[in-house]
């Protein structure tokens, strides 16, 4: 990256890479996505709403709660929700637990590489307020200051029926278009880098696109 | 058991031999005589398993309490073996070369003690903390609610009671009971 570049605003630095690598990933700030016209989106809305792919990514101990739901007992593919096992796939994140920094480094890397529409659970008590690991000096306490979170589910661990009841919330926000955490993270996205670097030590990945 | 420990105080000088359970027994041995203690009870004392490797940080001591725990498949028998170092020049002989898993213990210590191990494989490469820039965690001097509330955001509201008074004054609202 030249000099006359380093402080321009519509670029992103990805000044945690070597020189080298630098040119291997695009350095041009993510744009916010509009809505279409109003009948349109609402059809979108209500195609994304019942299609939700899952990110098979268990962060911490609430992935065990998602293995009955998966299964035949509670049975999520009745609600047109599916995992997927790669980021690129998939439209809902669930932080399934406490995430620790080296967890969280993940977290944001497997979140940047969805595409957009995407959405995101806080699933238990560590994501929202950091639960029992409150005052551990390696798990994050706020979630939200990371990446943005459309429904909490609270509880340590949350019953798959809470998360039923909670991916009807996510469905209903969907179809209102009130699930724009990916554009919120946009609009926001120096706000939610600072608080991402803070943490995570050894950045040595790019800043938004991979 | 008692053989065992007979024979060992021929050739080291171990201390504060305490049996614990039928099958479990502690002693303590010099930092100098512990590497060699280790090699003499894996190579004819058939202590063939490394249970586990780990520290205690005992501040008030300035010092570091190693224990290494050995298991005998024949005797089904537990050996712990303690090792009293340093706290302010903490380091100690690896021993990676009796047992290669060994060199994970001694890097989880470097990382979360900071007891440096010279000649371990990759000692000191971060582990689980990637760019760790404190001292290291689990020293007992480092205070983990500080550094959380200063680094994590903290979501307000959260109220903590101690537990004593908190259930004292749950059980008898109206006074001493």
């Amino acid at each position: 990256m030249t000099k006359e570049t380093k402080h321009n605003p519509s670029i992103l630095e990805n000044n945690g890479l070597p020189e080298f690598e630098r040119d291997y990933f695009c350095d041009a700030r993510p744009e916010q996505s509009r809505p279409l016209a109003k009948y349109i989106e609402k059809f979108l809305n209500w195609a994304r709403a019942n299609s939700l792919w899952l990110l098979g990514f268990g962060t911490g101990c609430g992935a065990v709660e998602l293995r009955p739901l998966m299964t035949a007992r509670y049975d999520m593919y009745r609600y047109g929700i599916a995992p997927r096992p790669t980021p690129r796939q998939s439209s809902v994140f669930i932080i399934g637990g406490y995430a620790s920094v080296k967890t969280t480094k993940r977290i944001i890397r497997s979140y940047e590489q969805m595409q957009q529409p995407k959405f995101v659970i806080a699933l238990g008590s560590c994501p929202i307020n950091g639960g029992m690991y409150w005052d551990s000096y390696n798990t994050i306490n706020r979630i939200d200051h990371y990446i943005p979170v459309d429904v909490y589910i609270a509880g340590c661990m949350p019953r798959p029926e809470s998360i039923i009841a909670g991916f009807d919330l996510l469905k209903k926000l969907i179809k209102e278009g009130q699930a724009e955490g990916a554009n919120k993270y946009i609009e926001n996205l120096d706000w939610y880098k600072a608080n991402q670097k803070k943490i995570i030590k050894d950045w040595n990945m790019p800043d938004y696109n991979w | 058991m008692k053989e065992i420990i007979q024979r060992l105080k021929q050739q080291f000088t171990i201390s504060n031999v305490n049996q614990q359970r039928v099958d479990l027994t502690f002693l303590s041995v010099k930092k100098e005589q512990a590497v060699s203690l280790i090699s003499y009870l894996r190579d004819f004392e058939k202590f063939s398993h490394l249970v586990f490797l780990t520290a205690v940080d005992r501040v008030e001591d300035i010092q570091f309490q190693l224990t290494y725990m050995l298991h005998n498949y024949n005797t089904h028998q537990d050996l712990g073996i303690r090792v009293l170092i340093d706290r302010e020049k903490a380091e100690m002989a690896s021993i990676h070369h009796l047992w290669k898993q060994a060199g994970t213990y001694q890097r989880e210590l470097k990382e979360m003690f900071g007891i440096d191990f010279p000649g371990s494989p990759r000692v000191d490469e971060s582990f689980i903390l990637e760019g760790w820039d404190n001292i290291p965690p689990m020293r007992r001097d480092f205070d983990t609610k500080k550094y959380s509330e200063e680094t994590y955001f903290p979501r307000p509201g959260r109220e903590s009671h101690d537990p004593e008074s908190y259930m004292k004054s749950k059980l008898y609202p109206e006074g001493d009971a």
